[in-house]
C-alpha cells in the first residue's frame, strides 16, 4: 500500500488511509467514471501523474490563470483515431499536436490546454497510462500546460477504447491578423513538407488493411515552426492551416471558399514520399486527400515568399517545405493542380469517406 | 515506387504527344472508347487529354462494376443486411450506392443493418469464422478480375466446411457487355475503337475480345493502367485505323499473356456458371453476361439460401447514364450532370463510383464544362 500524500482530483480529497495503488494490469470499470473514490484514484494515479503541473496540483473542477494583454485564440477538437497507437503516435500526443497546432495557425501562441477523456468500460488500464504519459510527454515538449480536465466512463460498446477532446487558448501578437479569407490573386501557396504521412501510417495499422510500411506518422505541434514563419514574413502572411482530416485538397478548397479565389498548384512540386505514394497507389487514395497532423500550408504575398520558404526550411518541422502553388482569381473557386504530365485537373474535397476502390 | 514512376514519365507523355499529334490525320475523327473506370480515372487523374489532338476523343465506356450494378440488386443486398440473422460483407464503394426510396448500404448500417467493409474475400470468411452464429454473407462484386479471389472464398469455406458463409453473387463479364455496345451502334454511338481493360484481360487473356476485331471490324488494344499505357495504347489504334488494320493487340505484354491466368479461368469455370441474362445498370438486359454459383456450391449462394429476389427498380427517368455508359452522350449532356447528380448525392450510376464517367467529369475536369455560381 502506497501511503504516500494524495493530490486532490476533481474537487473529491481523498486521504492516505484510502490509498491503495492502481492496478495498472486492470481495466477501466464504471466505478472509474462515477464519481467516487475510484474515479478520484484513476484521475491522480494516471493524469495527474502524466500532465503534472501547477494548475492540476491545486485540484479544482477550473484552473485561474493570468490573461495576457492582447486578443486571445480558442480552439477546441475531439480525436478518436483508430487504432489508438500507430507509427510515430498515439491518440494522447496526437490530442495535444491538433489543438496546440490549430491554436498556431493563427500565429498565436498556444498557452493553455484543457482535455477531456470518454473512456469504454474495460479499456486496460495500462494503456490508459501509456496515452495520458504521451500526452503530457508532448505537453512538456511544447510548454503548453494541460491546465484542466474531465473524465467520464461509459459502457462496453459504446466508445471505441477512449476518445479525447481538448480545448486550447492562445494569444495573438500584436499586428497580425491571419484568416482563412485573406487569401489574394497573385499570393504564393507553401507546404511545410511532404503530405499524408499521418493518414498512412495510421491506415497502415488499422484492422484488416495491415501492410508493411517505414512511414511514421508526422504529428508534431508546430507553433515553434509558425513563431519562425511570423517572425520572417509577418504581415505579409495571409493565412496557415494544418490539412488534418480530408488533407491538402480539402484545407485548399475551404481556403478558396473563404477567399473566393482559385489555386492553381504544381503536381511535381507538391512533396510525397516514396512509401506514401506506393501505399496510396496500393489502397486507390489520393495523397492530396490524406490527412496530415504535422504539416502547415501557408499562403503569403508574392515579395514575401522567398524569405518565408528560407525560415521554414531553416526549421526542423519545415525543412521540406516548398512553394507549390498561388492563389488565382477564379469565381467558381476551383482548385487545379497540373499534373507531371502537364494536363490539368480539379483536385476536388473528397466526397464522402475515403474508401479503397475494388479495382 | 519501383516499376510504377517508368509509366509516370511527363517527358516520355510528351513525346508521344508529339506522335500522336504527327500521327492523327486532319481529315478523320477518332473516337476511343475506354472501357474500363480504371482508365477513365487515369486519363481524368493525369489531365491526358489535354495532351490528345482535338480529333481524338475518349468515350468514357461502362466499365465500372459499382456504376452497372442496377438498382435492384443493391436493394436486394439491403434487403439481405436487414435480414437478423446476417451479417453483410461488402467491399467499401458499394456502400454510398444509391438503392430505392433514398436508401443505401451505408444508411442501412446506421439503421441498425450489420454490414461491414471488408478488403478481401479472405476477411469474410474469418468474420464467418469467428461469429459462428452469424449468417456471413459476402456481396460479390467486380468484373473477371475479382471473380477469382470470391472462387477461392467459396473453395476455402467448402474445405473449412463452414456452414455459416454464402455468396450474394454479382460477377459481369466484359465480352458480353461489349458485344451489346457494339450491337446498339448506330443509335448515336460511334466508336472508332477500344482501349481493353488489361486487368480483365490478365485474367481471361485476349481472346475473348477477338470477335469485336472479327465481327465489328473494331480494332482494341489491351492497355495497362499508368497513363503512359494509355497514351501507347491510343497511339497503336491510331497506327491501326490508319494502316486499315483491326486487330486485338497487347500493349500490356508486362503482365498479359494471349491465354491469361488458365488456373484462374479453371478454378471460376468450376464454381461459376453463366446466367441466362443479367441486368446492367445503364445496359439493360444484357444475354450471358453475368456468373451465378453452379448446383454443386449451392450451399454457398445468398440467392437460394435466403430466396433472393430482384426488385424492379428504377432509375431517375431524367438521367442519362445510359446513353452514357454507350457512349452516346456525354456526361455534360445530362441535365442532372453537377445540378442535381454530384458525388455527394448521385443520381445515375456513372455518378456513384469514383471511376464512373460522370464522377470523374465532375471531380477532375469540371472546369471544361461546368460553371458554378460565385
Amino acid at each position: 500500500m502506497d501511503l504516500s500524500p494524495l493530490r486532490h482530483a476533481e474537487g473529491c480529497v481523498v486521504t492516505k488511509t484510502y490509498r491503495r495503488k492502481l492496478d495498472m494490469s486492470g481495466r477501466v470499470d464504471l466505478s472509474h467514471g462515477a464519481g467516487g473514490r475510484a474515479m478520484a484514484q484513476l484521475i491522480a494515479d494516471i493524469f495527474h501523474v502524466a500532465l503534472d503541473n501547477d494548475w492540476l496540483r491545486q485540484g479544482n473542477d477550473q484552473s485561474v490563470f493570468e490573461a495576457p494583454k492582447g486578443r486571445m485564440a480558442m480552439t477546441t477538437d475531439a480525436f478518436v483515431v483508430s487504432p489508438l497507437f500507430f507509427p510515430g503516435g498515439d491518440i494522447g500526443s496526437l490530442a495535444v499536436h491538433g489543438a496546440v497546432n490549430d491554436i498556431a495557425m493563427s500565429g498565436s501562441r498556444p498557452l493553455y490546454l484543457s482535455a477531456s477523456f470518454i473512456i469504454e468500460e474495460g479499456f486496460p488500464l495500462a494503456d490508459l497510462a501509456r496515452i495520458a504519459e504521451s500526452m503530457g510527454a508532448a505537453s512538456r515538449a511544447a510548454g503548453v500546460p494541460v491546465i484542466t480536465g474531465d473524465t467520464k466512463v461509459v459502457e462496453r460498446g459504446k466508445a471505441d477504447g477512449v476518445f479525447i477532446t481538448t480545448t486550447g487558448v492562445g494569444v495573438v501578437p500584436e499586428g497580425l491578423d491571419l484568416s482563412g479569407d485573406k487569401a489574394r490573386p497573385g499570393d504564393v501557396l507553401l507546404v511545410s513538407g511532404s503530405i499524408g504521412d499521418h493518414g498512412v501510417a495510421v491506415m497502415s495499422k488499422r484492422e484488416n488493411l495491415e501492410f508493411d510500411c517505414e512511414i511514421l506518422s508526422d504529428s508534431a505541434a508546430l507553433h515553434g515552426l509558425v513563431a519562425d514563419m511570423v517572425a520572417a514574413a509577418g504581415a505579409a502572411l495571409r493565412l496557415m492551416r494544418d490539412p488534418t482530416r480530408g488533407g491538402l485538397a480539402a484545407t485548399l478548397n475551404e481556403i478558396a471558399q473563404q477567399s473566393r479565389v482559385g489555386f492553381r498548384i504544381e503536381e511535381a512540386a507538391i512533396p510525397v514520399k516514396p512509401e506514401v505514394a506506393a501505399a496510396c497507389e496500393l489502397l486507390g487514395l489520393d495523397p492530396l486527400n490524406v490527412a496530415n497532423e504535422g504539416k502547415l500550408i501557408a499562403v503569403v504575398a508574392p515579395e514575401a515568399a522567398p524569405a518565408l520558404l528560407e525560415a521554414m526550411r531553416a526549421h526542423p518541422l519545415g525543412c521540406d517545405a516548398a512553394i507549390i502553388g498561388a492563389a488565382v482569381e477564379d469565381e467558381r473557386r476551383f482548385v487545379q493542380m497540373t499534373s507531371s504530365f502537364g494536363g490539368a485537373r480539379i483536385v476536388d474535397w473528397l466526397a464522402g469517406e475515403q474508401l479503397p476502390r475494388i479495382c | 515506387m519501383k516499376y510504377v514512376d517508368e509509366f509516370r514519365d511527363g517527358h516520355l507523355a510528351r513525346g508521344l504527344a508529339r506522335s500522336l499529334a504527327t500521327l492523327a490525320r486532319d481529315d478523320r475523327e477518332y473516337r476511343f472508347m475506354e472501357f474500363c473506370g480504371g482508365h477513365t480515372h487515369a486519363i481524368s487523374r493525369y489531365g491526358l487529354e489535354d495532351l490528345l489532338p482535338p480529333n481524338i476523343r475518349m468515350i468514357h465506356g461502362p466499365g465500372c462494376p459499382v456504376c452497372v450494378l442496377p438498382v435492384g440488386r443493391i436493394d436486394a443486398a439491403i434487403a439481405l443486411a436487414r435480414h437478423p440473422k446476417v451479417t453483410l460483407c461488402t467491399y467499401a464503394d458499394l456502400m454510398r450506392v444509391p438503392a430505392s426510396g433514398g436508401m443505401s448500404l451505408i444508411k442501412a448500417k446506421a439503421a441498425g443493418a450489420d454490414i461491414r467493409m471488408v478488403y478481401s474475400t479472405l476477411d469474410a470468411i474469418r468474420i464467418a469464422e469467428a461469429e459462428p452464429s452469424r449468417e456471413v454473407v459476402f456481396f460479390a462484386i467486380g468484373f473477371e478480375t475479382t471473380t477469382p479471389p470470391t472462387a477461392l472464398a467459396i473453395r476455402l469455406a467448402a474445405q473449412k466446411q463452414l456452414s455459416n458463409f454464402s455468396v450474394f453473387c454479382n460477377h459481369v463479364l466484359t465480352p458480353a457487355a461489349m458485344r451489346a455496345i457494339l450491337a446498339g451502334e448506330g443509335e448515336g454511338v460511334e466508336i472508332d475503337g477500344f482501349v481493353g481493360p488489361s486487368h480483365v484481360s490478365a485474367v481471361i487473356g485476349v481472346r475473348p475480345y477477338q470477335f469485336a476485331a472479327e465481327h465489328f471490324n473494331k480494332p482494341i488494344v489491351i492497355a495497362g493502367f499508368e497513363p503512359l499505357d494509355v497514351m501507347q495504347s491510343i497511339l497503336m489504334l491510331v497506327r491501326q485505323l490508319n494502316e486499315g488494320r483491326c486487330e486485338v493487340e497487347n500493349q500490356y505484354g508486362r503482365a498479359v499473356t494471349t491465354e491469361g491466368n488458365v488456373k484462374a479461368q479453371a478454378e471460376v469455370a468450376d464454381i461459376f456458371e453463366l446466367r441466362d441474362s443479367f441486368e446492367w445498370r445503364g445496359l439493360g438486359e444484357v444475354p450471358a453476361s453475368a456468373l451465378r454459383l453452379r448446383e454443386a456450391y449451392a450451399d454457398y449462394d445468398a440467392e437460394r439460401r435466403f430466396g433472393v429476389t430482384t426488385p424492379c427498380a428504377k432509375d431517375n427517368p431524367a438521367c442519362e447514364c445510359g446513353a452514357i455508359l454507350r457512349g452516346a452522350k456525354r456526361p455534360h449532356d445530362c441535365k442532372l450532370f453537377g445540378t442535381v447528380c454530384t458525388p455527394e448525392t448521385p443520381m445515375g450510376s456513372c455518378m456513384v463510383s469514383s471511376e464512373g464517367a460522370c464522377a470523374a467529369q465532375w471531380t477532375y475536369r469540371r472546369f471544361d464544362t461546368q460553371r458554378v455560381a460565385s
